[in-house]
């Protein structure tokens, strides 16, 4: 909350500074309905034309334990979640104690004063940190009866924010009716009365109040959604029309979402037996005709890998979500990790090249889908969106998209034709398409797809010249493809002493990075790299010049002593020399941490 | 509102590579397909196996009920049996060890219009695939599964398989096999199949019989094939075999395929047991639940194209 101009006071009220950002955290237990405080004030940025991005924790059991949201709200780019808080809102003892640390000195702490006793407080936090306690739990009580129900809590706490920050109150209550309409519409009154109540509290005691400037985003119409659901619409925009999964954390909410939409566009989403019927069958379905969809997380991502190797030698077109967790095994379901790198692109027996692609941002899970369906189509490949828990739980605005324009038609096209071959190998490129069963072939020699090595129709051959010819053709498929992938352009200027390589989630933090670093003089540029299998072509001139070349991920150095893009970077350019910045602790980048590990090779 | 540029264009419909159009045939222009269009490679099988005649009906049903060439779809898992797409000149799918199931539903579910069959060995089915068979016959996903069942792994040569009686001997099992064996037509029963049936490839007539059933069945239908290893388990269904000495009985007349718990006694006998239809019941099947959410979802958005209807989605996410 840097560029505060101070207004002066009146009335006995705090003074009002003008804030550019601010980095509020909330923290409190699964249950007290914190996440739908953030959920509004990331809708709210989202109608004032303002930028914003939330983190959040979920503990992985049902029944509650600690949780926190965090919010960054700015007029101008928000690129990561922030790494301190301006403001904690803290509904419990262990909230407190939990997250003081991730205060910045001279913060604000809003506390529900009927569980943190004020003389509890640390008499070195005092000094630290401006406390303000509000009595939220009795208040809330107060405000909407009932016995001391957790329920309208976080909305009276929601007033007390939207009173802190100045926030837009009439969109406020539009939001809070949205929200609860349909129910019985006693509960969005009660949730009204309960913000109003918590915005008209006195809060002469608190030390400050704040008032965002206004957003850059003017005019522009935009949208608030979480990365599963960019992603999800993303799917529905390219026209598939048929899924199939299986529950598993954090990928399910995709599969809820298609499954509760599609039927809207005459397509079905199936909940299977298992990860591995969930693959045949959206196998099946693409092989009827039009590419299908079906996605995980880690442990069922191995279960599905026999038959995505199945897609490669069948060359069948199929997108497969991955929404990465704390691995291996079970792992830490509800934290984010970026170690699903290695089985993406290697995943399975046997050489089977296929399309891996890894979107950064919100929006950019809404557009990675579309061009899933694209290549999947164009290049008759399984295509592998590597997401990650972090994208698919966070909140982002984003500009709406011309949904008239890039809505796609993909229907299956069953037009008989003369003769067809569907693995020719004269085919430019190597790229060979399939026709769908109910498609005459007037020759009369119809088409197999199968795993087995196989000849120019799908039968199957022991030929090792086959064996050469066809391994090639899958490869040379996906060279072609390369060949089309735009090169990434660098972050800063192309040239300096160090570069940052980012893919996936880390791509926000580490442009922060950058800028960061840049401020300060030191020669710093990133690069993100989208396209992971194949990867584009001309990297090589990008690395070339700086004299350190860093890959920033959330995974371990693991035995080879780099991070698992790291590792395929070498071996792909053995000319250049790559180091690792990588951590697994399950939480996102923060951007202090990056620039932590790269000092010494900027000095 | 965004105009953000894509990097991979949308390919075109009808872009197949090396395919030029022809014009579309008529129903009168079509003859019933001969065994000769509809054959392709010659079947890997041994001299003597009972898959032969499962293709060779196949053909004739295909014939029988004048088919329409680029509508037959046949799709199967790993197995001798499991072969058989490499023998049918039509649109085929090989599919992996077990999965042959699902991946048959997916086509199903999405392509109403086509009759998929599924063609399979005992590992195939109840071993490796033994989920599926489950799920796909309690959800009655609209197919035909025909289960080729030899009582052995016959293409890893000689292993139990889980329809290997007790005391049959096999490379894993050299002292005879010790494990209850799966009695197919309980399974199904029990799993909630809606037509069970029991053949075998020495009864052509009969396994035709049961294949135009199962094919005419609105839901999952099961056919269970004895269909001898004449190299791994040579004689395994003599007993149920006229020309050596067995006996072939058939269902009784009067048994009601409706009854459940009927049909579960009928099948309790593994050897020779009775052939025959032992269950039919009708039950909507998982294709029309999913055309009647999808007609009920439609009809609230009804006339509207899809970007407009993805457009209200985005309205109140702002």
């Amino acid at each position: 909350m840097s560029d505060a101009a101070v207004a002066a006071p009146s009335g006995g009220q705090p003074p009002v500074s003008s804030i550019a950002e601010a980095v509020i955290r909330i923290a409190g237990n699964s249950q007290d309905g914190i996440q739908a405080i953030g959920g509004f004030l990331a809708r709210l940025a989202g109608r004032s034309e303002q930028e914003v991005m939330t983190f959040m924790t979920i503990p992985s059991t049902i029944s509650g334990g600690p949780s926190i949201f965090q919010v960054r709200i700015g007029s101008g780019e928000v690129l990561s979640a922030g790494d301190d808080a301006d403001m904690l809102l803290a509904f419990y003892d262990h909230s407190y104690t939990s997250h003081i640390n991730s205060l910045k000195k001279g913060g604000i702490v809003l506390y529900d004063s009927d569980h943190l006793k004020p003389e509890a407080i640390p008499a070195e936090n005092l000094a630290k940190y401006r406390h303000v306690g509000v009595p939220i739990s009795s208040l809330t009580v107060e405000a909407i009866g009932g016995t001391g129900r957790d329920k309208g809590k976080n909305v009276f706490a929601l007033g007390l924010l939207a009173k802190m920050f100045d926030l837009n109150v009439p969109k406020l209550h539009r939001l809070l009716q949205e929200r609860f309409t349909g129910k019985d519409p006693k509960i969005a009154e009660t949730a009204v009365n309960a913000f109003n109540y918590g915005y008209n509290y006195n809060l002469a005691t608190a030390p400050e109040l704040f008032r965002f400037k206004p957003g850059e985003n003017v005019g522009q119409s935009q949208v608030v959604m979480s990365g599963n659901e960019a992603l999800a619409y993303g799917l529905i925009a390219a026209g598939v029309r048929f899924g199939a999964g299986y529950p598993i954390t954090p990928w399910s909410d995709i599969m809820e979402l298609l499954r509760r939409e599609l039927p809207k566009y005459g397509g079905q989403f199936q909940q299977c037996e298992d990860e591995i019927a969930s693959v045949s069958m959206a196998i099946g379905a693409s092989w009827g005709g039009r590419v299908a969809v079906t996605g995980s997380s880690g442990p069922g991502i191995s279960l599905k890998t026999e038959a995505i190797g199945w897609a490669v030698m069948a060359e069948m077109p199929l997108v497969v979500v991955d929404v990465q967790r704390g691995g291996p095994s079970t792992g830490m379901p509800t934290n984010v990790e970026q170690s699903d790198l290695n089985i993406a692109v290697y995943g399975g027996h046997g050489d089977s090249p296929r399309v891996v692609i890894a979107p950064a941002t919100v929006e950019d899970c809404f557009y990675t889908a579309i061009e899933a369906v694209n290549i999947a189509r164009k290049f008759s490949t399984p295509v592998i969106i590597l997401t990650d828990q972090g994208i698919a739980s966070r909140i982002e605005a984003f500009p709406e998209p011309n949904l008239e324009k890039v809505v796609q038609d993909i229907s299956p096209d069953f037009t008989a034709v003369t003769d067809h071959k569907p693995y020719d190998l004269a085919a430019p490129g190597g790229v060979t398409r399939h026709i769908a069963p109910g498609t005459r072939v007037a020759s009369g020699k119809y088409p197999v797809v199968t795993g087995l090595e196989h000849d120019e129709l799908g039968h199957p051959t022991g030929s090792p010249k086959l064996h050469v010819a066809m391994t090639a053709k899958r490869r040379n498929k996906l060279k072609a493809l390369a060949a089309e992938i735009p090169t990434p352009e660098i972050y800063g200027p192309s040239e300096g002493k160090v570069l940052l390589v980012s893919w996936g989630s880390a791509k926000g933090p580490v442009q922060e990075a950058v800028k960061q670093a840049r401020a300060a003089g030191l020669a710093v540029s990133g690069l993100h790299i989208k396209h992971i299998s194949p990867l584009p072509n001309g990297l090589e001139k990008a690395f070339e010049g700086f004299s350190k070349v860093f890959v920033v991920e959330l995974n371990d150095e693991g035995l080879v002593g780099i991070g698992q893009l790291g590792a395929l970077l070498r071996a792909r350019y053995p000319n250049t020399r790559f180091e690792g910045v990588n951590k697994s602790d399950g939480l996102t980048w923060k951007v202090r941490e990056i620039l932590d590990r790269i000092r010494p090779a900027t000095a | 509102m965004s105009d953000m540029p894509l990097p991979f264009a949308v390919v075109p419909r009808g872009a197949n590579t090396n395919t030029a159009p022809v014009a579309p045939l008529t129903d009168a222009d079509r003859k019933p397909l001969t065994k000769k269009d509809v054959s392709a490679d010659h079947p890997t099988w041994c001299p003597g196996c009972g898959d032969f005649s499962v293709l060779a009906l196949y053909f004739k049903l295909i014939e029988k009920r004048r088919m329409h060439h680029e509508k037959i779809t046949t799709v199967a898992g790993i197995g001798c049996s499991s072969r058989f797409p490499y023998f049918v000149q039509a649109h085929g799918a090989h599919f992996i060890h077990g999965r042959a199931l699902p991946f048959a539903s997916g086509v199903a579910l999405s392509r109403p219009d086509l009759h998929v069959f599924v063609f399979g060995g005992d590992g195939d089915a109840f071993s490796i695939g033994g989920n599926h068979f489950t799920h796909t016959a309690r959800k009655n996903v609209k197919l035909t599964y025909v289960v080729m069942d030899n009582n052995v792994y016959g293409l890893t040569k000689n292993q139990t398989s889980p329809t290997s009686p007790v005391g049959f001997k096999s490379k894993t099992d050299v002292w005879g096999a010790k494990d209850r064996p799966i009695n197919p037509i309980k399974q199904a029963i029990f799993a909630g199949a809606t037509f069970v049936a029991r053949t075998t490839s020495t009864n052509p007539n009969h396994l035709l019989a049961m294949m135009e059933q199962a094919m005419d069945h609105d839901g999952f239908g099961f056919i269970q094939v004895l269909s001898e290893c004449v190299e791994f388990y040579p004689g395994a269904f003599d007993n149920s075999t006229p020309r050596k000495g067995g006996v072939f009985a058939e269902v009784p007349k009067e048994h009601d395929v409706t009854d459940e718990y009927a049909a579960y006694r009928l099948g309790e006998e593994l050897s020779p047991g009775k052939f025959g239809v032992f269950y039919k019941v009708q039950r909507p099947t998982k294709n029309a639940n999913e055309a009647a959410i999808i007609a009920d979802y439609q009809s609230k958005v009804a006339g509207l194209p899809p970007w407009q209807i993805l457009k209200k989605s985005f309205d109140r996410m702002k």
